[in-house]
């Protein structure tokens, strides 16, 4: 953690994003509250109904999250320690966003071939490897997946919608 | 000697070549997890569970197991050459093993530390051996009320004991149980918290939820810090290790009370990593070398390695007897032995003997196998750790994502698993524990079902939980733990407190 007293740089404050995420367990907890209380969060004819134990569940959250958002606005205003710094917050949606087109390809193009194309762009675009070198290794490790779950394990995955694997035969 | 009989039964079982096959390949794969960033021992077993759905459920577990005993052997390994602990129970570890591997002692504290563990396991397995059918024959006169009142002791600890704020554990918690409410009332029938969404009905599988919150959530922490591994160099030849056994049973008062306090913080829902420092604190106390600790004595690396390994077989206990695990990671195996359809609980010693006595059998192999393994394949895992971050992050973000979408073949999952592992991310920063977070998922309906039953046969009436001297105490007990930092503050007022000098390096797990 920076503390920006001493070096001075741009982020998001720890207490704000402390404030924020209380807030939206808050409003997870309400939401469930209602839709508990609405499910039947009362003693019926036999027994407890749907929404007795989940609805305590929701206050509980209602009232330890309300709890944290006090102690977080009521924290000292100059509090200036940062919850992530510019640069740090860059590197984690390097992953973060590769990861979500990652998943998203496998939709298209499945396991197999998204996993390669994604290992050999993350080694050259993050990595600064050449593109041989990235290619092979992306190729070989998703042969060795292939292997191991297709041939050895017998578990299927999922293929994709344009199936490029399908001359394989599996 | 009832227990020695179904012991040596329980070695039968395991002892076939396939078997030990696996557990070697079990180990490995452990090692190899416990070294990686992002895998550890809870994501590790769930990612490689779906694998072992067509095996016997004995062979699977035995497996598993070994991937346990495997990750808790390798999370020494980075701790002591390249000062970054592989796990969170090895912070501990690092604070005498690093500077010994810079003296150019790495060897002697790499074995020190697999033996350690070895030794930490070995006693807590011989106790679970005695106490685990003891227990379990108890647990047979358990209603819904003692096991409530059980869970609820369980759920209470952790606002007792855990490090941080009480009530970001409770938020945890409760939250836990919310996504295990969502979708199929098993009693009523009734859709709960979907929203008319069909996605929601299948409910969030507890397995997704820890492959994202700390697979993912620790890989893009780790990405957050840029991680450049520096580490020593290791080798252990023959000669480092016979010298090393030869300096360790000077410390068998340390083995011993770091084994004691590993086994208790284990059986109660304390975990590995409170143990850890727990015990090197204890022996930095205690040792008549205490003031040199933190400048690499081996004592330092025996107390904290023993304690967390016999934490980490210890929590399996009330896991088999009472189907309450301890750590997330037997967490992840009583979701595995639920898909094998087995029930976990008292009644398992009855009916599943074969099972029980096999894995217990397979803790004692396991071990072996493992120190084994560990002291010869050093160099080889530590080579692993060099291979740079921008090749093992993505290669571990697709494990994860192969792992999520074999648990039940949808891809909706794998989302899923993005979004916890964000979670992840965001609750780690903000020392929110996931511990209690996953625990809960996995006990929410079990637990929703003792007090619903309970309720029913009080008629709403909360005394049950009163109603007879031993559900009594264990509720007592509970709340007393519950309300733990309440009442420590006060006695903080009237009483000057210890203060824990390791308070800011232990991490909220």
């Amino acid at each position: 953690m920076n503390d920006s007293t001493t070096t001075p740089s741009r982020g998001v404050r720890s207490n704000s994003v402390e404030a924020v995420v209380a807030l939206l367990l808050l409003g997870i907890g309400l939401v469930m509250a209602y839709e508990s209380w609405r499910l039947g969060a009362r003693w019926t004819d036999d027994g407890p109904g749907a929404g007795y134990f989940p609805f305590y569940i929701a206050l509980m959250i209602c009232f330890a999250s309300a709890g944290i958002l006090i102690q977080a606005v009521r924290a000292r205003p100059r509090s200036t320690e940062l919850f992530v710094d510019g640069p740090s917050f860059s590197r984690v949606l390097q992953v973060l966003l590769p990861a979500a087109l990652f998943v998203a390809a496998i939709h298209f193009l499945g396991v197999y071939l998204a996993s390669a194309l994604y290992i050999a762009l993350f080694m050259v675009l993050l990595g600064k490897y050449s593109w041989p070198k990235a290619a092979t290794v992306g190729v070989a490790v998703s042969a060795l997946f292939f292997l191991m779950f297709e041939v050895w394990f017998k578990v299927p995955l999922f293929k994709g919608a344009l199936d490029p694997t399908r001359f394989l035969g599996y | 000697m009832g227990e020695i009989d179904a012991l040596m039964h329980g070695f039968a079982v395991v002892l076939s070549p396939m078997n030990v096959l696996l557990m070697f390949i079990g180990i490995i794969l452990g090692v190899l997890i416990g070294v990686l960033p992002g895998l550890g021992g809870a994501n590790g077993v769930a990612i490689l569970l779906p694998l072992t759905f067509t095996m016997p459920p004995t062979s699977a577990i035995i497996m598993l197991s070994c991937i346990y005993w495997g990750a808790l052997f390798g999370g020494a390994i980075t701790s002591i050459l390249f000062n970054i602990p592989g796990e969170p129970w090895s912070v501990a570890t690092t604070f005498d093993g690093y500077p010994m591997a810079q003296k150019g002692e790495a060897g002697a504290a790499l074995t020190a530390a697999f033996t350690s563990s070895f030794i930490g396991a070995f006693v807590a397995v011989l106790m679970i051996t005695f106490l685990a059918p003891l227990v379990a024959k108890f647990a047979l006169k358990f209603g819904s009320p003692e096991f409530f009142a059980v869970y609820l002791l369980t759920f209470c600890s952790f606002v007792g004991m855990g490090k941080g704020s009480p009530l970001k554990i409770l938020v945890a918690m409760s939250l836990g149980f919310a996504l295990a409410a969502v979708g199929m009332d098993t009693v009523t029938g009734q859709l709960r918290l979907t929203f008319g969404s069909t996605e929601l009905m299948r409910g969030f599988d507890f397995l997704i939820a820890v492959i994202g919150l700390f697979g993912i959530g620790e890989i893009l922490l780790s990405m957050e810090e840029g991680l450049e591994f520096s580490g020593k160099k290791a080798r252990i030849d023959p000669k480092i290790v016979w010298q090393t056994w030869k300096r360790l049973p000077k410390y068998w008062v340390t083995s011993l009370r770091s084994s004691l306090v590993g086994i208790w913080m284990g059986i109660t829902p304390g975990g590995a990593t409170p143990a850890s420092f727990m015990s090197y604190g204890l022996a930095k106390k205690m040792s008549k070398d205490g003031a040199k600790f933190g400048t690499g004595q081996i004592e330092g690396v025996v107390a904290p390695e023993t304690a967390a390994h016999a934490a980490g077989t210890s929590a399996l206990l009330p896991m088999l007897a009472l189907g309450i695990p301890g750590s997330p990671t037997a967490a992840v195996l009583l979701g595995g032995l639920l898909i094998w359809g087995l029930q976990p609980g008292p009644l398992l010693f009855v009916e599943q003997k074969d099972f029980v006595w096999g894995l217990i059998a397979s803790m004692y192999l396991g071990n072996v196998v493992g120190l084994i393994v560990v002291l010869t394949t050093v160099p080889l895992f530590a080579s692993i750790l060099r291979i740079p971050f921008s090749i093992v992050a993505p290669v571990i973000i697709v494990i994860c994502a192969i792992g999520a979408y074999t648990v039940h073949g949808a891809m909706l999952d794998v989302w899923y698993m993005l979004g916890f592992g964000v979670v992840g991310y965001v609750f780690k920063k903000l020392d929110y524990p996931l511990a209690p977070l996953v625990l809960a998922l996995v006990l929410g309906d079990k637990a929703e079902d003792a007090f619903r039953q309970s309720m029913l046969s009080s008629q709403g009436d909360l005394m049950i939980l009163w109603s007879n001297p031993l559900v009594g105490s264990i509720t007592t007990l509970a709340l007393l733990m519950l309300f733990w930092p309440l009442i420590s503050k006060l006695v903080a007022k009237v009483r000057a407190p210890k203060v824990d000098e390791f308070a800011d390096q232990r991490p909220v797990d």
